[in-house]
Order: C-alpha cells, then sequence, then structure tokens
C-alpha cells in the first residue's frame, strides 16, 4: 500500500490529489465522485447552482467536512481521520469563509497573530510584524488595534484574508468570499485577491465573480448536483461551454 | 437665529422639570379615580406598617446585636487569632483599591461611598476600638492600593489579576492557619468558625470549585467521547434534581460511611464539598446555553487556522461563552450566597445558624426580631452588591450589545 508521505511535496506532483471523493450528510448525497488535481501556483475557481456540492467539496479539503469514500492527498499528506494529518493540512491551508468568523472578542492584530503564536510558535513580536505587513497588503494598517465588529463587511473580510495568510499557507481555500458583502464593497475584496492570485500562491475559489474569473483563473469547475459537470479554462468556459447545464447557468448569472 | 439653530438640529432635547408638588399630580393625583386609589394605597401601606414601624422605632432593643457581634461576624474563633481575619480584609481592600486604580480609575462618588462604609460601620454602637482603629486601617489599605495601581496603570493589571486569583486559597490559608513551626499560624480547627466568616468561606470555595468544575462539566456534555458525555449528563440531571439540603443531609449523615471508621470528615467541609458539587450542575448548564450561543463558523474558522481542540476553547470558544452568560453566573453566585444558610440545618455556624444558637440563650430569648432584621440587613447589603457589580460588569463587557 501506498503511504501518505511517500510522495510529498515534490514540486512536479499537483498539491491537491481529489479521487473520487463521495460525501454524503444522512441520505442526501452532497460529493459523487470528485476527482480534481491542482497544480502548484494555479488559481482554480469553482462555480455552480446553490447546493451543487461546491461549499462541501472545498471544505473536505481542510477537513472541515468528512468524506466518506475516495481519496484526498494535499500537499503530499492524505487527509484521513488521523487527527497529526488533519492539523498538518490545516496549518498549510488558510480559510476565508462567506461569513468572515472573525473572532469578535479578540482585536484585529490578536486576530491575525492568534494562529502563529499558538500552532507555528513564533514569538509574538514576529508574529505582530508580519501581521502588520499582511495588514498593509489588504490596505488597513489603520484598523490593527479596532475589534471585528467595529469595522465594515469588506474591511472584515479583507482581516480575514490577511488572519489566513499570517499561517504562510501553501494553499488558499475561499468559500464565497464575496457573498455577504454589500455591492460596494465587493471590489476591495476582490481586488485584495487578485493581487493574491498573482502572487503565485495556490487558490481554490467557490465563487461566482465571473470578472475575477476571467482576470486570473487558470482553470475552472461547474459544479451541479454533487458531480464536476464541465471543466477548462475560463477561454473555453465562457466562449465554448461543451454542456447545455453550464450554458444555461452561465447565462442566469451573466445576463443580469 | 432660533430658526437657524433648529435647521441644523442642535437643539438640545426637551427636558422635564417638576417640582416635587407638580411630581406629585402627574404621578398619583391626575383624576379623581387616581387621586382615592392613591389614597387608599397609602392607608394600606400605613396599616401594614404601622406596627413595624412602631416596633422599630419604640420597642426595639439592639443590644442583643451589641453585645455578640463579634459571634456574628467571626463566631468563636479565637480573640488571640482575629488578626488573621484583619488581615484578610486588609488584602482585599488592597487588592480592590490596586484593581480599582488600574481599571476605574474614575467613578469618585462611588468610590467615596466604599470607603465611607468601614468608616460608618466603626462609627455604629457596640464595636470596640481596636475594631474602629482597624477599620480606619482597611480605608489605608484601599488608598494605599489606589495609589500604586494609579502610579502603576496598565502595566499592573496582570499583576493585579493574578492577585485575585491567588487571594481566596490565601484566606483560607490564613483563616485555617499553617501550623508550620511551634507557634507559627496555629491551626484554628474548623468548629470555631462562624457567622460572616464561615458563609464567606463557604460562598468563596464554593464559587472558586464549582466555576472549573461546572466548566469541565459542560464540556464533557458536549464531548464527543460517549463516556465522559454520559458521566456528564447524568452527573447534572442528577443533582439538579435533588434540593440542596438533601445534599447537604446527604453530606452530612453518608460521607462518613465512605471514611475509615474512626477517622470522621470535618462537618464545614462536608457542605463545602456538597454545596460545590450542587452548583457545579447549575453552572454547567448556565455554561452549556453559552457554548450553545457561539455559532459553528467561530469553530471552524479556528480548526481552519490549525489550532486544536483544547486551543479553540480557551482562546476562541470559552471567552466568548462565559462572557455572555456573566449575568447568569452571577445571578448563580448570589443564590449560592443566600443558600449557605442551608447548613444551619446541619448544626453549622454560620451567620443563621449562629443567630439561632444565640437566640436560644435564656438571657436573649425574645429578642429574635432584632437579630433577625440584622442578618437580613447583612444578606440583603452584600446581594445587592454583588447585583450592582454584575450590571457594571455587564456593561463594561458590552453584553447583549453584540
Amino acid at each position: 500500500m501506498e503511504t501518505a508521505m511517500s510522495d510529498q511535496s515534490s514540486p512536479s506532483q499537483p498539491i491537491i490529489i481529489a479521487r473520487d471523493v463521495h460525501k454524503w450528510y444522512g441520505h442526501f448525497q452532497a460529493l459523487k465522485g470528485i476527482n480534481m488535481e491542482v497544480n502548484r501556483g494555479e488559481v482554480i475557481v469553482i462555480f455552480g447552482p446553490s447546493g451543487s456540492g461546491k461549499s462541501t467539496f472545498i471544505r473536505t479539503l481542510n477537513r472541515l467536512e468528512e468524506h466518506q469514500r475516495g481519496q484526498i492527498i494535499v500537499d503530499g499528506i492524505e487527509v484521513t481521520h488521523d487527527l497529526r494529518n488533519i492539523e498538518k493540512v490545516r496549518t498549510e491551508t488558510g480559510m476565508v469563509f462567506q461569513q468572515f468568523n472573525l473572532f469578535p472578542h479578540l482585536t484585529v492584530l490578536q486576530n491575525i497573530t492568534l494562529a502563529p503564536i499558538w500552532v507555528r510558535k513564533w514569538k509574538k513580536q514576529k508574529a505582530e510584524e508580519l501581521a502588520m505587513q499582511l495588514l498593509e497588503r489588504v490596505g488597513i494598517p489603520e484598523q490593527a488595534q479596532k475589534f471585528p465588529g467595529q469595522l465594515s463587511g469588506g474591511q472584515q473580510q479583507r482581516v480575514a484574508i490577511a488572519r489566513a495568510m499570517a499561517m504562510q499557507p501553501k494553499i488558499m481555500l475561499f468559500d464565497e468570499p464575496t457573498s455577504a458583502l454589500d455591492p460596494e464593497m465587493i471590489k476591495e475584496v476582490l481586488d485584495v485577491m487578485i493581487k493574491l492570485a498573482q502572487s503565485g500562491i495556490t487558490m481554490l475559489v467557490v465563487t461566482h465573480e465571473m470578472g475575477f474569473a476571467k482576470a486570473v483563473a487558470k482553470r475552472m469547475f461547474f459544479f451541479d448536483d454533487g458531480q464536476i459537470v464541465e471543466s477548462g479554462t475560463p477561454d473555453e468556459i465562457f466562449k465554448n461551454p461543451r454542456e447545455d447545464r453550464t450554458k444555461l447557468f452561465l447565462s442566469q448569472i451573466l445576463t443580469h | 437665529m432660533a430658526h437657524t439653530t433648529a435647521r441644523q438640529g442642535i437643539l438640545p432635547p426637551p427636558t422635564e422639570r417638576y417640582s416635587v408638588l407638580g411630581w406629585l399630580h402627574k404621578n398619583l393625583f391626575s383624576t379623581w379615580y387616581n387621586s382615592l386609589l392613591s389614597i387608599l394605597a397609602l392607608l394600606l401601606i400605613y396599616s401594614l406598617a404601622r406596627g413595624f414601624l412602631t416596633w422599630l422605632i419604640s420597642e426595639a432593643e439592639w443590644e442583643v446585636v451589641r453585645v455578640n457581634l463579634r459571634l456574628l461576624m467571626v463566631g468563636q474563633y479565637p480573640s488571640a487569632e482575629t488578626w488573621r481575619i484583619w488581615l484578610c480584609l486588609y488584602l482585599l481592600a488592597g487588592i480592590t483599591g490596586l484593581s480599582w486604580g488600574v481599571w476605574v480609575r474614575g467613578r469618585w462618588l462611588l468610590g467615596a461611598a466604599l470607603l465611607a462604609a468601614p468608616l460608618l460601620i466603626s462609627l455604629a454602637p457596640g464595636v470596640t476600638s481596636t475594631a474602629r482603629n482597624q477599620l480606619l486601617g482597611i480605608d489605608l489599605a484601599a488608598l494605599l492600593g489606589f495609589a500604586i495601581g494609579r502610579a502603576g496603570g496598565k502595566r499592573l493589571r496582570r499583576i493585579a489579576i493574578i492577585l485575585w486569583v491567588l487571594y481566596f486559597p490565601l484566606v483560607l490559608l490564613i483563616v485555617r492557619g499553617l501550623a508550620l513551626a511551634e507557634s507559627w499560624l496555629p491551626i484554628v480547627t474548623s468548629n470555631l468558625w462562624g457567622g460572616l466568616l464561615l458563609t464567606f468561606l463557604l460562598t468563596i470555595v464554593g464559587i472558586s470549585f464549582s466555576f472549573p468544575l461546572g466548566i469541565l462539566l459542560a464540556l464533557g456534555r458536549r464531548s464527543s467521547l460517549p463516556a465522559v458525555r454520559w458521566v456528564s449528563v447524568s452527573y447534572i440531571e442528577v443533582f439538579r434534581g435533588v434540593p440542596l439540603v438533601t445534599i447537604l443531609f446527604m453530606a452530612s449523615t453518608m460521607v462518613p460511611l465512605f471514611f475509615p471508621p474512626g477517622t470522621r470528615p470535618d462537618p464545614v467541609l462536608r457542605a463545602m464539598v456538597g454545596i460545590t458539587i450542587f452548583t457545579a450542575a447549575y453552572l454547567a448548564e448556565n455554561v452549556r446555553g453559552g457554548l450553545q450561543a457561539i455559532p459553528a463558523g467561530q469553530f471552524e474558522a479556528a480548526h481552519a487556522l490549525g489550532l486544536n481542540g483544547f486551543q479553540t476553547m480557551t482562546f476562541i470558544i470559552l471567552p466568548q461563552a462565559l462572557r455572555l452568560v456573566i449575568p447568569v453566573l452571577m445571578g448563580l453566585f448570589i443564590a449560592l450566597f443566600k443558600d449557605t444558610s442551608l447548613v444551619a440545618t446541619i448544626g453549622l455556624l454560620e451567620l443563621l445558624g449562629i443567630s439561632r444558637s444565640i437566640l436560644a440563650q435564656p438571657q436573649f430569648v425574645g429578642y429574635q426580631h432584632e437579630v433577625l432584621l440584622f442578618i437580613t440587613m447583612i444578606y440583603w447589603i452584600f446581594c445587592y452588591f454583588l447585583s450592582y457589580i454584575s450590571q457594571r460588569l455587564e456593561k463594561s463587557l458590552g453584553v447583549g450589545e453584540r
């Protein structure tokens, strides 16, 4: 049997391998055999109607959801029941949520430095220096001492991105990062994400922001009914979608 | 001019001011039937309170309280060791003053009121001159602590918290004694503890042990391990289903069965165990309520960052959950303070117990009104104080303002 560690971190290997991933909630089957390989530095956009399993899928990658069949290998580590493997994978993957999920009782700076200090065991000063650099990058260094409740939605989501980046992850997962935002704040978050995509980090983004996909995605995956219906480059997907379901969905989200 | 200010919207809000007569007219005598109701209500209050007021003004004799003041405060705690109780109070005043200087700073009126309390007590009849000096000393300790806290500022925050955590075990040590050397802090056995002192010790021990135990039980009830969950649920359901008096009786009659014959565990210790066990079950349910109010996204965000289960609980979930339940917990602690009076039924001489034993002496028979009213006032003052602290804490932590 192939052990999980044998193929660790060789640069030519895909950084994420998902083989025939299945997931049930009770009797409802949310994922019906997902296969996906993501290479280092790729920016992937996943889209599809609600309930299609796209969020569930990226949440299985860092084990926020458990898959019941199939295999997931992240950066050479297989995601299984083994808690040590799960913690290793989570250390290497950052995640940004639809509802931000900042810690409301901690300041912005404490939100960002908590994991580096307690998981990476960094000195507080080093963690704070990095946190301030990240806040510069997302454009809100002046908010460091505020509490999340004092920020706008767009600012909160940018803090959430900085918080995930503070662990210096190899992979960033975005679960509908702009869906809970007012229209005028979507752009400020997308700008940060575009900058991030250009920096060469591996990104998986669940989103309906097709402008973002056109600008930075290397490949796109269309999910429906727990399956990958179609995948390809943004050019292929937007200009010649092969499947009727993809065409229909694109026409629905692009016409307004 | 008035026109422009109105347009800029900076008019002060209208204030309603009434004279006393105006207030009476508005609230009590606005119509003929309201006037009738008010007069009837006043007559009713008068007829109910008349007996009490005549007694309070002309018949009450407070001699019994004055003579037994020491018993009511500390029970039969030996006179030679009373300085230890004063030491505890000095420390309490000092740490309170320090915390006041570090966190509160302003609020001069309330500070002055707190400082005035020992002075007022020292003016009361029946207070000995040594006690009077000690009470003055307590105010000095508080002022000293305040000066240090104010000078030190934020740097002393951590120290102040550590001092509070250390204070309560330290009080137990000082009161009980160490007996390290022959004559140094000899042990004062718990059968000599009594009065308000014992009431406080029971409360302090009850709070400090039921708090961690209750949190563990609340976490245990949510655990994914069936054995842990099962033990927690049965503990909580068993002890919430039994009255405290029953638990105290059980503790005093059944606990000795578990010990080798001949050794009798200390009755005060048994009462403390009973109170702790009982309170922990309620506290666990309150904390569980707080835990349930934390959205799943908080767990997910913490896990996604690589924090393990313990770190997630300690840094993310518990701080938020406990903040939410502060009002409920303070209510629980106030109830605990009052419920300590139940240990009188198993023969301990805390505030209520010692009052009953005083009233049982032939020379004080018939003075139960005075003594009971006195200890009622003591209970009320401390409960009101605790509930006031709880309100302040709620405000400063912003509970309910999320």
